[in-house]
C-alpha cells in the first residue's frame, strides 16, 4: 500500500525529515508516536502534498505510484486522506456543499457518478448521525466557530465520506473528551477492511485503547528509531519518549 | 430554466428575424460617420424620428458636455480617449440567423461551456425552437432595440416595457417627465455625452399597485467595431408597484478598446420597490490589458416616496475598466436603499466602483455591502459616499466593505466619503482585507478539489452576503462566472 525509502524533506531551508523508512501494508492501522518536533506533522503534510515542504530525497509509492509526483488532489482521488491537526477554516463555505463538492470530484476522478443534492444529504446525515455530530454542523461554515472537537469529528465525517485506502490521522484525539476519542476511534474501525490502511499520528496511548494498531513506530529527529507491536506504546506511556529513544540509538 | 437560457432563447428568436450572433463582421452595419457634432446629434434624432423637445433636450447636453473635462479622479488609467474616433450611430441591417453552431463565435461557446449552459441550450443559439418563458427581454443590440417580447402578458398587468425609443413615440409623456430628473443632462461627464448621444435602452413604467408578473431583462451585446454604446434605461415603479430588473452582458473577444457610457435612471413613488441586479461580463482585455471595454456608468435611483425601495445588486467580473457607482437618493420618508456589490478584478483589470446612498427623508435607511476581489495585477477599488441631510433625523447607513486579495501584484482599496448634516443619524462602515491563504488552498486540494475549483469555492463563500440578493437564476450563473473570471489567478 504506501512504502516510503529514506524519504528527506525540509522547509524553508532546514530538515526535518531526514531518512524515513516505513511500510503499511494493506489493511493495516500504524501508530506514529514521537516526542514534540520530531517530524510527526511533516511526514504527514509531505505525504498528503503539502507544496511549501521540499522533499530533498528518498521515495514514496503509494499502490506502486509514486506519490510525490502527484498533486495533492490526485493523491486525495487517488484515495489519500489526511485528517488535520488544526482543521481549516472556510468562510462562507458551508459544510455541506464543501463535502459534496469535494466527494463529487474525488468520485469525478475514480470514475463513479456525481451525487445530487439529495443523495448526498441522505448519506452524509446518515454518517453526521453516526458520528453523533448535530445536524446543523452540515449547514454551518466549514469549521468557522467550531469546537476543537467539533473540528475533530467534521474531519472524521469527511473522511468517512471520501471513503480513502489511506487515512493520515494527525494528532485526530488531540483536544477531545473520552466520549469523542471513542466516537472517532468508531469512525475509524468502522472503514478497516482488507483494503484499507491507516498512518495513525498520536502522543497518546489512550486513542489506541480504541484502535488497536498492527505496529507501533517512534519518530524523533526526523528519523523512525524504533518499531514495534501495540505494546511499544505501553512502554511509551510507561517510560517516556526519551528513555525509549536512548535505548534505540 | 435558468433566466439566462431564456434570455438566449429570446434574443435567438429575435436573431432569427434581424440580428445574427457572433463575429462583428458577419453583421452589415448602418453606421454614422465617426465624430461627434451637433450634426451627428441631429442625425440620431432623425433617424429615431424624435420629437423636436428630445432633440433640443439632446443639443443642451451636448453643449454641457463641451465645457466639461474627463473626470481623473477614479483609480484607474487609460490612454485618452478620442471622442472624435467614434461611430455615434450603428443599426444592424436585417440578416438569417446563424445555421449551425459552426456559425457561432467559437470564444462565445466556450464562454457558455463554462458557464454551464447545456449543449441542448447552446444550440439554442443556433436556432433550434425552445420552451415556454417566464423571462421578458428587451433585446438591445447595438444601438437598435431589434424587437421587445412579452409584450401581451405585461400589456395585461398594464406594465409598460419597450425600447426607450419607443417610448419616445408612443409615451412621451412619460418619458418627457421623467427623463433626466434622477441623472440631469449635465450631472457628470459621461452622463451628459450620454445624454446627448443615446441611441436606445430600456423603458419600464409599472402602474400603481401592480406587481410585474415576471423579472425583466435586457440582454446587452456590443458588437460594432468601434461603436460606442450608450444606452439610457428609465424605469418608474408608480405607488405601490414593485418589479425586478435583470441586466446580463456578455461581449465577443476584441482587440480595440470600447466605450461604454450608459445611463440608467430609476424612480420609485410610495411604497414602491424596485430591484436592479447586473451580471456585468464583458470583455476585460487580454491578460496584458490589451483591449476591453471601458465602462463608464452613471446608475442612480430615487426614491421618491414614502417606504419606497430600490436595491442594486451587481457582480462585475468583466471591463478592462469599470466606473461605476449605483446610487440611492432617499427623498421619501422612511426610504430604503441598498447596494450589493462583487467586484472581481484579475491580470490587468481596472474596477473603480461604489454607490452613493443620499439620505434626505427622515427615517431613511441604506445598507451597503460590496465585496472586492483582486488578482493578477489588477487593481480594485471600493469609492463611496453616504451623506446624511439636515432633515434626515433618524436616517441609519451599515456599510461593510471587503476586500480579498488573491496574489502578491494586484491592490484593494477602499475609500469612504461620510457626511452626516444630522446629529440623530447613525452611520456605520466596516472594512476587512484578507488574502487567500495557502493552507485553505491546500486543505481544499487534499479533499479532492483543483486549486481553481477550490478558489472558486472560497471566493463564492466570500460574496455569499451579495450573491443571496441575486433573482435565483442570475446566482448560479454568476457563482460559475467568478470562478471563471479568476482562472489562472492561482500557482
Amino acid at each position: 500500500m504506501l512504502e516510503i525509502k529514506g524519504l528527506a524533506a525540509s522547509i524553508a531551508g532546514k530538515p526535518i525529515l531526514r531518512g524515513i523508512d516505513l511500510v503499511v501494508p494493506s489493511g493495516e492501522v500504524h501508530a506514529i508516536m514521537g516526542p514534540n518536533g520530531s517530524g510527526k506533522s511533516t511526514l504527514s503534510y509531505v505525504l498528503a502534498g503539502r507544496e511549501d515542504y521540499e522533499v530533498t530525497a528518498g521515495t514514496a509509492t503509494f499502490e506502486g505510484a509514486d506519490l510525490l509526483a502527484m498533486a495533492p488532489e490526485e493523491r486525495a482521488a487517488a484515495g489519500v486522506f489526511l485528517a488535520f491537526q488544526a482543521p481549516i477554516e472556510l468562510p462562507g463555505v458551508g459544510n455541506a456543499n464543501f463535502l459534496r463538492t469535494a466527494l463529487n470530484a474525488v468520485r469525478r476522478a475514480r470514475g463513479e457518478s456525481e451525487l445530487d443534492a439529495v443523495q448526498f444529504l441522505k448519506l452524509a446525515r446518515a454518517e453526521a448521525k453516526r458520528l453523533a455530530m448535530p445536524e446543523d454542523m452540515l449547514k454551518r461554515n466549514v469549521n468557522v466557530g467550531f469546537s476543537g472537537g467539533e473540528k475533530k469529528r467534521n474531519e472524521v465525517l469527511q473522511m468517512a465520506l471520501l471513503r480513502p485506502r489511506l487515512a493520515i490521522l494527525d494528532e485526530t484525539d488531540s483536544g477531545l473528551d473520552i466520549d469523542a476519542l471513542k466516537i472517532v476511534a468508531d469512525g475509524v474501525n468502522a472503514l478497516r477492511r482488507p483494503e484499507f490502511s491507516a498512518l495513525v499520528i498520536t502522543h497518546h496511548q489512550r486513542l489506541l485503547d480504541h484502535l488497536v494498531p498492527d505496529r507501533v513506530h517512534v519518530l524523533a529527529g526526523g528519523r523512525i528509531v524504533c518499531s514495534g507491536g501495540p505494546e511499544l506504546a505501553h512502554e511509551l506511556e510507561a517510560r517516556g519518549y526519551a528513555a525509549i529513544t536512548a535505548e534505540a540509538a | 430554466m435558468a433566466a439566462v437560457t431564456e434570455t438566449l432563447e429570446t434574443v435567438q428568436g429575435l436573431a432569427q428575424s434581424g440580428y445574427k450572433f457572433g463575429f462583428e463582421t458577419a453583421i452589415e452595419m448602418d453606421l454614422a460617420p465617426k465624430g461627434l457634432n451637433e450634426d451627428t446629434i441631429r442625425l440620431i434624432s432623425a433617424r429615431k424620428g424624435e420629437p423636436e423637445w428630445l432633440l433640443d433636450w439632446r443639443l443642451a447636453a451636448f453643449a454641457a458636455w463641451r465645457k466639461m473635462e474627463e473626470p481623473h479622479w477614479a483609480r484607474v488609467w487609460h490612454a485618452p480617449i478620442d471622442y472624435q474616433d467614434i461611430h455615434y450611430y450603428a443599426a444592424p441591417k436585417a440578416k438569417p440567423g446563424p445555421k449551425s453552431l459552426d456559425e457561432v463565435d467559437p470564444e462565445l461557446l466556450a464562454m457558455y461551456e463554462k458557464l454551464g449552459i447545456p449543449l441542448k441550450e447552446r444550440a439554442i443559439l443556433a436556432g433550434v425552437e425552445g420552451g415556454a418563458s417566464n423571462v421578458a427581454v428587451d433585446a438591445v443590440f447595438d444601438s437598435v432595440s431589434v424587437a421587445t417580447t412579452f409584450r401581451a402578458t405585461l400589456a395585461k398587468a398594464g406594465v409598460i416595457f419597450c425600447p426607450i425609443s419607443e417610448a419616445v413615440r408612443e409615451h412621451p409623456d412619460l418619458v418627457r417627465k421623467y427623463l433626466g430628473t434622477v441623472v440631469p443632462v449635465a450631472d457628470n461627464f459621461f452622463a451628459a455625452l450620454n445624454s446627448a448621444v443615446f441611441t436606445d435602452g430600456s423603458f419600464v413604467y409599472i402602474p400603481p399597485g401592480v406587481r410585474c408578473p415576471m423579472e425583466l431583462s435586457t440582454y446587452f451585446r456590443i458588437n460594432a467595431r468601434n461603436t460606442g454604446q450608450f444606452e439610457r434605461t428609465l424605469i418608474i415603479a408608480d405607488a405601490g408597484s414593485h418589479v425586478s430588473y435583470l441586466e446580463g452582458c456578455t461581449a465577443p473577444q476584441r482587440d480595440e478598446n470600447q466605450l461604454h457610457a450608459a445611463v440608467v435612471e430609476l424612480v420609485a413613488f410610495d411604497d414602491a420597490q424596485i430591484k436592479y441586479s447586473t451580471v456585468q461580463n464583458w470583455y476585460p482585455g487580454d491578460a496584458n490589458g490589451r483591449g476591453g471595454i471601458y465602462n463608464f456608468v452613471t446608475k442612480r435611483g430615487a426614491c421618491r416616496g414614502a417606504r419606497s425601495k430600490i436595491s442594486w445588486t451587481q457582480v462585475e467580473t468583466g471591463s478592462a475598466i469599470t466606473w461605476k457607482y449605483p446610487s440611492c437618493v432617499l427623498e421619501g420618508d422612511e426610504s430604503v436603499g441598498e447596494f450589493y456589490s462583487v467586484a472581481v478584478t484579475n491580470n490587468r483589470q481596472q474596477a473603480d466602483t461604489g454607490t452613493k446612498m443620499i439620505h434626505l427623508g427622515r427615517n431613511t435607511r441604506s445598507t451597503i455591502v460590496s465585496k472586492g476581489i483582486s488578482a493578477g495585477r489588477s487593481d480594485n477599488t471600493y469609492r463611496g459616499l453616504v451623506r446624511i441631510g439636515s432633515r434626515a433625523a433618524g436616517a441609519r447607513n451599515h456599510t461593510q466593505c471587503d476586500s480579498l486579495l488573491i496574489g502578491e501584484h494586484c491592490g484593494a482599496h477602499t475609500v469612504p466619503y461620510i457626511e452626516s448634516r444630522n446629529p440623530h443619524a447613525k452611520v456605520e462602515h466596516e472594512a476587512t482585507t484578507s488574502k487567500i491563504a495557502e493552507d485553505q488552498l491546500f486543505y481544499c486540494r487534499s479533499r479532492g478539489l483543483t486549486e481553481e475549483d477550490a478558489v472558486g469555492l472560497i471566493v463564492n463563500g466570500f460574496c455569499k452576503d451579495v450573491l443571496k440578493e441575486l433573482p435565483m437564476e442570475f446566482a448560479v450563473e454568476a457563482q460559475k462566472l467568478l470562478a471563471v473570471s479568476l482562472e489562472g489567478s492561482v500557482g
